[in-house]
């Protein structure tokens, strides 16, 4: 909903996910920078939400058997579609999505060679929910504004990854490039700044990080899982060579013991994250997520960003604080200059039109419809963006959806108008914009979103009338051009 | 303009909605026919993740193609023969492209060895672009295919390309177009909480507002633009929901896009050029060889979908109007890795399906023995170095079969020394 500072709506929809009245509760009163710490300084919000899951009050999850998010996949998705749309901390989800699709790993291919409870660990397993290391996105979780060298050398070292990428099979007899490969071209610095020589190094740099599977206490699945383990034996203890420096040295990682072949490993990734080729593409990445679609990164922003991501030792901490208090994220004109995901899509359409009695669950077909199925980027790469969210199909989802929400919130929000803003057509659609938050309609859009109120015979602000009217009204702001922007 | 409205109750999530179909504009129905309806289409076959070639195609009778695969090689005794090449070398299909092998004895599979390009990008999204782009050089802007729609007359029909993916791909862009995006035609509706009168009211202020973003909000503009393509194509994309094919398509993403496609072509909607893809073909690991495995599996997915898709349109007399080209981002490395997998190579191959193919094997293959004066490898003997330009295959299908001018669209002439395969 709005909060009457559309700066700050600007803030809940870039860093969050849109703004329900319990969000705005949360920054009343702040200033801009001290809404900014809010929600950087996360760790100052308590994290319980998953305690609110199948409370009333909140939205609902589907469970066929008990509601268990760290061994089935279909649950895991449902939990984070929870958190977006209830934790008080959603700059750490938000911050979760844009890893999720930076690291591009999909369950699909994990899950096919481990089946699917392990794969489901791998990729969701919550700390403790069931013995093993914790899932792939709760690292993302947790780490999202961790220091970037050390997000990606947790990264490496997930198991999820390891197999994903094929990390276990990189042996020294027989190297295997694919994380290799994908750790310059995707992970940090991008094409451009390296060689093929650089690949076929990198992969025997990787040889002998592995996984070791941990069995079953009890033969159950959920018990089992697997670790990182770095076999000596496997790794390759010739020096490597690459064209550019390692730890800002020579070029070369020396030949080393076996035992300690380990480091060649964390000294190609810290080169590479310390590298400010790889701040600068970080920053391009962050321009279009936080900042810009529409309009080229500025180079002063890339050079800002840069700056800030060396000087603090690759915190991304104080590059979002950065971010989001600079000239160009508080410009009006870089409001809903971007074009929402569909998980953006959904969580804030669940946020604005109101949620008492609708399961996440019903969102999960829909997200496929739209393009984004959670946990399963199309790519290493991750998801394209932008206008290739907008094909003819995915954009009849998203309408799709919104008049399932609508329907499934009628009364709800029927009841939500008071008699003040049933008066006359314009009272409801002003009353309807408080709630929603789309980009401004000009002046024949909100001609046409008034006939919409006015067709069909006299208004008169009946419980009938309005009954029909929002959820129609709701649908057609929720599926107008200005609502896909964010 | 009058549109005709239909209703269908259908019950989701235990709430009844309406689902609005509704014809699209006559004069775009018209300038579909105009545009060729049903005369010549083209299907675009996407291998996604670098198809390995070389197990595609299989050089059996190469030592160096036993000595440097051992663990995934097929053997030779196991391959579909389908004959030599041009310089005299056996090759055969993997035993799993039975279906392969029928379209190749009926004379209608071309299989171009070795396509890519000089320097071949080891990347898979900037090969992916480079392919889509038909320009190594600059794959940063649209692609050939829309390059190719935006030739066609003003207005174009929104559904004169047809991508059956979820993704969008740099060769579906366009400058004035971009094909849809439709997975499911099933999904293909336009739904409204209400219901009767008040439904049909909001319907048409969806439609109204929809093309109301004018140039001077060029993303606003581009959003509404996708809302009104959909409008306008929702009956007749909805008219392929109830195909009824004279074959049974396997079970599988890939084969049931087909039979989409071929729906869409029977039913004759006016759409010229359709985009099919199936993925999975980055096998750095558990690639398998004949008996089993991950490529196994890929190749009974791709042989038996296409030959399903070629025998119900040549049952409905559609092959003779019907051109399919397949094609991957890169080949893959000769050796095998320690994970009975390929890493990323270079050149690839090339398919052509349809009655207007002449069928055969197209180029040389490679010599896999990596001897320094190798000419058919590179990258130290690693890789399959392309001897036919993957533009000169984009060429031959612009020129001969979509009746464009490859020239123009393609940037350049890339004619000269094109494999005559149609």
């Amino acid at each position: 909903m709005q909060s009457g500072n559309p700066l700050l709506d600007h803030l809940f929809r870039r860093a969050g996910f849109g703004a329900s009245a319990a969000d705005l509760q949360a920054v009343a009163g702040l200033s801009y920078s001290a809404a900014v710490d809010y929600f950087v300084d996360f760790e100052k919000q308590p994290d319980d939400v998953d305690s609110k899951i199948g409370l009333a009050e909140y939205v609902a999850v589907t469970s066929r058997g008990q509601f268990s998010p760290s061994t089935n996949i279909e649950d895991a998705r449902q939990r984070w579609l929870f958190r977006m749309v209830h934790s008080k901390r959603p700059l750490q989800e938000k911050m979760a999505l844009f890893w999720h699709n930076h690291f591009g790993v999909a369950y699909s291919k994990v899950a096919g060679t481990v089946g699917a409870v392990l794969g489901t660990k791998m990729i969701a397993n919550k700390s403790g929910d069931t013995p093993g290391p914790q899932g792939h996105y709760e690292l993302l979780r947790q780490m999202g504004l961790s220091r970037f060298r050390d997000l990606l050398i947790a990264v490496a070292e997930d198991p999820a990854m390891l197999w994903f990428l094929d990390g276990r099979t990189n042996t020294s007899t027989r190297p295997q490039e694919n994380f290799g490969r994908e750790v310059m071209e995707l992970f940090t610095w991008g094409l451009g700044h390296y060689v093929e020589a650089d690949v076929y190094a990198a992969a025997r740099v990787f040889t002998g990080w592995n996984l070791r599977s941990v069995p079953g206490a009890n033969k159950q699945e959920a018990e089992a899982y697997q670790e990182f383990v770095y076999r000596s034996a496997a790794h390759d203890t010739t020096a490597k060579t690459f064209t550019f420096p390692i730890n800002g040295g020579s070029n070369t990682i020396p030949a080393r013991s076996a035992a300690g072949g380990i480091q060649d490993g964390f000294d190609l990734l810290l080169s590479l994250a310390n590298h400010p080729e790889t701040a600068r593409r970080l920053a391009g990445k962050l321009w279009n997520f936080f900042v810009s679609e529409l309009d080229a990164a500025d180079p002063a922003f890339i050079e800002g960003v840069t700056d800030v991501y060396v000087s603090s030792g690759t915190d991304m901490r104080a590059v979002l604080r950065y971010i989001l208090n600079s000239r160009w994220f508080t410009d009006p004109g870089n409001f809903n200059a971007r074009y929402s995901w569909p998980v953006e899509y959904v969580v804030r359409t669940i946020k604005e039109m109101g949620w008492n009695g609708f399961s996440v669950d019903s969102a999960r077909v829909p997200l496929t419809n739209m393009g984004q199925t959670l946990f399963e980027p199309p790519t290493v790469a991750g998801w394209q963006l932008g206008r290739a969210w907008f094909g003819t199909g995915q954009m009849l989802a998203r309408m799709n959806f919104a008049a399932m929400l609508a329907s499934n919130q009628r009364f709800n929000l029927a009841r939500s108008f008071s008699p003040a803003e049933r008066g006359q057509p314009d009272d409801v659609l002003d009353g309807m914009l408080k709630r929603m938050t789309p980009a401004p309609f000009a002046s024949n859009e909100t001609t046409e979103l008034l006939g919409y109120l006015a067709a069909g015979g006299p208004w008169t602000g009946s419980d009938t009338q309005i009954s029909v009217k929002a959820p129609g009204l709701a649908h057609l702001i929720a599926g107008s051009g200005e609502y896909q922007f964010v | 303009m009058a549109t005709r409205v239909t209703r269908r109750e259908f019950i989701r999530e235990g709430v009844a909605a309406f689902t609005l179909s509704f014809a699209a504009p006559a004069f775009l129905v018209d300038i579909a026919r105009a545009q060729g309806a049903r005369s010549r289409n083209l299907v675009v076959i996407y291998l996604a993740g670098g198809n390995d070639a070389l197990s595609t195609l299989v050089p059996y009778t190469d030592p160096f193609y036993y000595s440097r695969r051992p663990g995934i090689a097929v053997p030779a005794a196991q391959v579909l023969q389908i004959g030599t090449d041009a310089s005299g070398k056996a090759l055969g299909l993997h035993p799993r492209l039975t279906g392969l092998q029928a379209i190749f004895n009926q004379g209608n599979l071309a299989i171009i060895q070795r396509a890519g390009y000089l320097n071949s990008s080891r990347s898979h999204f900037h090969g992916t672009d480079i392919w889509g782009t038909a320009n190594p050089n600059d794959s940063g802007g649209p692609g050939w295919l829309g390059r190719y729609l935006d030739t066609l007359p003003s207005p174009i029909d929104p559904l004169a390309g047809w991508n059956t993916s979820g993704a969008t791909y740099r060769a579906l862009t366009g400058n004035k177009l971009s094909l849809p995006s439709i997975t499911d035609p099933r999904n293909y509706s336009f739904a409204s909480p209400n219901s009767g009168a008040d439904a049909i009211d909001e319907r048409n202020s969806a439609v109204r507002l929809a093309s109301m973003a004018g140039s001077e909000r060029p993303n606003l503009a581009f959003v509404n633009a996708t809302a009104t393509a959909a409008f306008a194509t929702l009956d007749r994309v909805g008219s392929v929901v109830g195909y009824q094919p004279t074959v049974t398509y396997p079970n599988n993403g890939f084969a049931q896009a087909l039979r989409t496609v071929a729906g869409s072509i029977v039913g004759g909607i006016g759409t010229r050029v359709y985009w099919v893809q199936t993925g999975g073909f980055d096998t750095h690991s558990g690639q398998g060889n004949a008996g089993g495995g991950d490529y196994a599996d890929l190749m009974t997915t791709v042989g038996d979908s296409l030959l399903a898709f070629y025998s119900d349109l040549r049952n409905q007399g559609l092959l003779d109007s019907t051109l399919m080209i397949g094609f991957s981002e890169f080949g893959r490395r000769i050796s095998e890795n320690g994970s009975q997998g390929t890493d990323h190579g270079a050149g690839g191959l090339m398919m052509a399906i349809g009655g207007p193919v002449r069928g055969g094997i197209y180029g040389t293959a490679a010599d896999l023995n990596p001897r320094p004066d190798n000419s058919t490898l590179e990258n130290a003997g690693g890789d399959v170095t392309y001897e036919t330009d993957f533009r000169s295959i984009y060429a031959t299908v612009l020129d001969g079969w979509v009746g464009a001018d490859s020239t123009v669209i393609l940037g350049g002439n890339f004619r000269t020394n094109a494999p005559a395969f149609i």
